[in-house]
């Protein structure tokens, strides 16, 4: 062989990373890349991919196609999970060595936020907010598709580095100077830094596209006040998005820029400083525990309200404890590093700013459980999810004031305790949000209702797996473990609750295999959704057929009222009974493939700089540019959709007067 | 990229070393596994104060959110037979929404005052005794103390005489760690081109144990170290044995500690100067100088 295809080869698949979970994932990929590929052509499937779901601009398809990657990373990195868990159970065993521990550990982390809680977060988001507000879409359509696969292009970056290349191993937060070329040499950690990069640039464009849409494509009457809770926990996602993404795209750019261009923005010597990468990524990141779970906040305050039958308590201070806890999650980011050697008052200023969010917290807990009071609660399972969360994420929120307490910081800081800590509210508060989400509005999204018994089986497998796993953590923070360690000396008595932790672990992910049989079986056998409306839902996405047209509203409703739906139904005005003199011609955004490409072009630059690998790079780039070119040039007009195929649609869904 | 790939071969041999129970620190012989509720010194029982005081103040607020939550869902699930009232257009109340307010306000409170003054005294190394200084530089993967005042030197393991404060200044000649020995107290960053300041003291003799609480990289699990409290008296001795009787730390053997790797305990009757960057002059990590090594911070040292 040539000596630049050795070097090629060397390059892409390392000797040192070929390990039997690596070359196993490789025929894995091979083998269900090639079968999806077989299917699709054998179906003669690959016309209705493109145009219906690839080059689609419909939120609630892209709301769709977000949901699939949410799961599929919430499988790898959970599989992740268990890897570190297994390996943790079995001290000095070595089973899947330091190297590829620390590989998996940061991988995990990564996934988790940045690949499956955001992209879950933005399924939900595409999948109701246009249809709660009464829209026909969000206000930049391609730009909504632009997101999706600039958010593709940048997963497939990072997880393709498992298997060529080498992964990143310098944990989520990529502290400097470890992620300097001398400590951290290869590829690896050149994947972290493009992913979050080019799926950074799809995230804030989201941010601005649900901002604009939630504040100008409100449907005549809805008022702010008048808003449900879940559009305004997304105004807040997509406002804290706008000014939390930039500084972390500095941090990432800078850091970037150390290892492929030799300068010194956080490296060791050359005046470099490292602290300074610290505080811009935690300027970044507290924000980014919000973006978290405030979505899942407005999602039990939906499904609180349905499923009580009453109108969420305490309307107005709930959306004030939403913007207070906006505005103070910009204002606690140093309490991530305590231990930095600030110095007191800074310390105790975000010490105490952090205690501050916890009032805003805990007056939404008090409304959530006031809105039960006097309601008939139905316990379907997305209200199981609201159920555990409560009081997980009441101990998940006590614990974090612990850790604001300086002083006590200083000893839990980057112990298992903080490891429960963020675990308890990122799972018990995100995951647990957006798990009730999914069952809450997937016979909008899909058309067919979720089995209640099978989910039943997976909510308990997650909730008693989750306390298995996580409570065990807290006592080892008290144990003094530390964060992050492949292996650990077997004297310290840290073995039996390592040993508890991992059983739980597997026992959240049988959790995760019962949820993917109850959506495969539901996908196939679930009761079809012919009401449109099977939760007896108060807000206006239930007003629509399930799943709803392309078209969202055939008549755009006026609102009279919060729960604007609910009064509808009161009042007997439901939007069911369409006349066909209602109905107009609709204009509707244009498919376009521009937004595909541009995730395509946007993957091999990211490639090509991973390697430096700057011919590869430069085409990238060149792609990204004609892609621009082209979306300038494409005609900016919109199709049309006659009434009378409007009619034909409003019919089949049995919504139109005779 | 051909250069870095040997330099992660380089690195792949180091975890062979870590034999299993390897590295099994002497301080792990006490029988409670809490070592954050078995305080040796001031320090860390002050922490431990605040964090069950805050623990307190918190299950203040748990319980009866808890107890309010179970009796909510038990009275109003709907079930045949449901003769709970229902309030379908109860949506607002002035007195429970400020309530929700007020309950977590008072009881942060109660944590924030202490919490306040604790980290102000924390930042006060007690000027008597008079503290003994440790210069503490974090290598890759092991920590290297050096005895200003002695002039002697230790590797993964520190002495210090009990009963009587001890002032770490924290450094380090590689990626960050924390230097935390749990039983006498919370940790601190180790960072290149800084000097960070805890005090700690013990109040008892004996073993503890210390560990990293930062990932470094390959080996960084390996990074316990034993701090021994020793009676003032014996900590002289040892001093002075340590002077007439180890070898002296070169510019040669510190070098070889900073090539990434992992370290035997060891002491030493000497240490180079200009190792720590309080004197603005440093290694890097391939042995050579640093052309221009960031000053310490000014307040690095008045332990601010």
């Amino acid at each position: 062989m040539p000596g630049f295809a050795v070097f090629i080869l060397h390059t892409l698949f390392p000797p040192d990373v070929l390990r039997p979970t690596e070359v196993g994932a490789d025929v894995l990929i091979a083998l269900s890349g090639g079968g999806i590929a077989y299917l699709l052509t054998t179906r003669r499937l690959w016309g209705r991919l493109w145009h219906g779901w690839i080059t689609t601009v419909d939120h609630k398809r892209i709301g769709v196609m977000y949901l699939i990657a949410a799961l599929v990373m919430l499988f790898r990195a959970g599989v992740d999970a268990l890897m570190l868990r297994t390996d943790l159970a079995l001290p000095g065993a070595h089973v899947i060595g330091a190297a590829q521990y620390n590989a998996v550990f940061t991988t995990h982390g990564t996934i988790m936020v940045f690949f499956m809680s955001m992209p879950f977060i933005f399924a939900l988001m595409n999948a109701v907010v246009p249809l709660m507000i009464g829209a026909r879409d969000v206000a930049f359509p391609r730009l909504n598709a632009m997101s999706l696969w600039l958010f593709v292009a940048g997963a497939m970056l990072l997880n393709v580095s498992f298997v060529v290349g080498g992964s990143p191993n310098a944990g989520w937060t990529a502290y400097a100077p470890l992620t300097e070329l001398a400590f951290n040499p290869g590829p690896g950690q050149n994947f972290y830094f493009l992913a979050l990069l080019i799926a950074g640039i799809g995230t804030t464009m989201t941010g601005v596209n649900f901002a604009v849409t939630i504040l100008r494509m409100r449907a005549p009457g809805m008022t702010l006040l008048k808003m449900p809770m879940f559009v305004w926990s997304a105004l807040a996602t997509a406002t804290l998005i706008l000014f939390a993404f930039p500084p972390l795209t500095v941090a990432l750019a800078m850091s970037l820029f150390d290892r492929l261009f030799g300068s010194s923005f956080f490296t060791m010597g050359h005046g470099g400083m490292a602290m300074m990468y610290v505080n811009l990524f935690w300027l970044f990141g507290h924000p980014e525990v919000y973006i978290l779970v405030l979505p899942a906040f407005g999602v039990f305050s939906e499904v609180v309200a349905t499923f009580s039958g009453k109108a969420v308590f305490g309307y107005r201070t709930m959306v004030l404890s939403i913007v207070a806890i906006m505005l103070l999650a910009y204002g606690t980011w140093v309490h991530h590093f305590f231990t930095m050697g600030a110095g007191p008052s800074v310390n105790v200023f975000f010490g105490l700013s952090t205690m501050l969010i916890a009032i805003p917290t805990g007056v939404k807990i008090f409304n959530w459980i006031f809105t039960m009071w006097g309601g008939h609660i139905r316990m379907t399972v997305a209200m199981l999810y609201q159920l555990a969360f409560i009081p997980t994420f009441v101990v998940g929120g006590a614990t974090g004031v612990l850790l604001a307490a300086v002083p006590a910081d200083y000893q839990l800081h980057n112990s298992y305790f903080l490891v429960a800590h963020f675990h308890n509210v990122l799972i018990g508060g995100t995951l647990f949000g957006l798990l009730s989400g999914l069952y809450y509005w997937w016979p909008k999204m899909f058309g067919r209702r979720l089995d209640e018994r099978q989910g039943r089986v997976a909510f308990w497998l997650f909730f008693v797996g989750f306390w298995v796993t996580f409570a065990p953590q807290y006592l080892l923070g008290f144990m003094g473990m530390t964060r992050r360690m492949a292996s650990y000396p077997l004297g310290l008595g840290w073995h039996p609750l390592n040993v508890v932790s991992t059983v739980g672990a597997f026992v959240m992910g049988a959790g995760f295999l019962a949820l993917v049989y109850n959506i495969a079986h539901s996908l196939l056998h679930g009761e079809v959704d012919t009401t449109g409306d099977p939760w007896n839902g108060r807000t206006l996405e239930w007003a629509l057929a399930s799943p709803a047209p392309a078209y969202n509203f055939a008549r755009i409703p006026v609102v009279r009222a919060r729960d604007a739906f609910w009064h509808m139904k009161r009042d007997g005005r439901t939007l069911a009974a369409l006349r066909r003199e209602d109905l107009r011609d609709l204009p509707m955004a244009r498919n376009s493939p521009v937004p595909f490409l541009m995730g395509t072009a946007f993957f091999v630059l990211g490639f090509g700089m991973v390697f430096a690998w700057w011919p590869i790079a430069a085409l990238g780039g060149a792609g990204i540019a004609a892609c621009l070119a082209a979306s300038t040039a494409e005609p900016d007009d919109e199709a049309v959709l006659d009434s009378h195929t409007v009619a034909v649609i409003e019919a089949a869904a049995g919504r139109l007067e005779a | 990229m051909k250069t870095s790939r040997f330099a992660i071969s380089r690195l792949r041999d180091v975890p062979s070393a870590l034999a299993p129970g390897r590295g099994v620190p002497a301080g792990a012989g006490s029988s409670d596994p809490y070592v954050l509720w078995r305080p040796a010194g001031p320090v860390a029982a002050g922490e431990l104060h605040l964090l069950l005081l805050a623990g307190l103040a918190m299950a203040a607020f748990i319980v009866p959110v808890l107890l309010l939550y179970a009796y909510v869902v038990a009275r109003y699930r709907d079930r045949p037979g449901h003769r709970a009232p229902t309030l379908p257009r109860w949506r607002k109340n002035a007195w429970l929404e400020s309530l929700g307010f007020v309950l977590p306000a008072l009881l942060l409170a109660v944590v924030a005052v202490p919490t306040v003054r604790l980290t102000y005294a924390l930042a006060k190394v007690p000027t008597r005794p008079r503290p003994l200084v440790v210069d503490v530089t974090s290598l890759d993967w092991k920590w290297l103390f050096e005895y200003p005042a002695q002039g002697i030197a230790t590797v993964n393991y520190v002495d210090i005489p009990a009963d009587r404060p001890v002032l770490f200044e924290l450094t380090a000649n590689s990626p960050m760690n924390t230097f935390w020995v749990p039983r006498l107290g919370g940790m601190e960053y180790t960072m290149p081109g800084r000097v960070l300041p805890l005090w700690l003291e013990a109040d008892r003799t004996g073993t503890f144990w210390g560990h990293s609480g930062q990932f470094s990289g390959l080996a960084f699990d390996a990074m316990f170290f034993d701090v021994r409290a020793v009676r003032p008296g014996a900590f002289r001795r040892w001093v002075a044995a340590t002077r007439a009787h180890s070898p002296a730390l070169t510019l040669a053997g510190y070098r070889s500690l900073l090539h990434a790797g992992l370290a035997p305990a060891e002491r030493f009757a000497a240490f180079p100067a200009r190792t720590f960057p309080a004197v603005r002059h440093g290694f890097t990590l391939r042995g050579g100088m640093y052309t221009t090594m960031r000053p310490a911070s000014p307040a690095g040292h008045s332990a601010s």
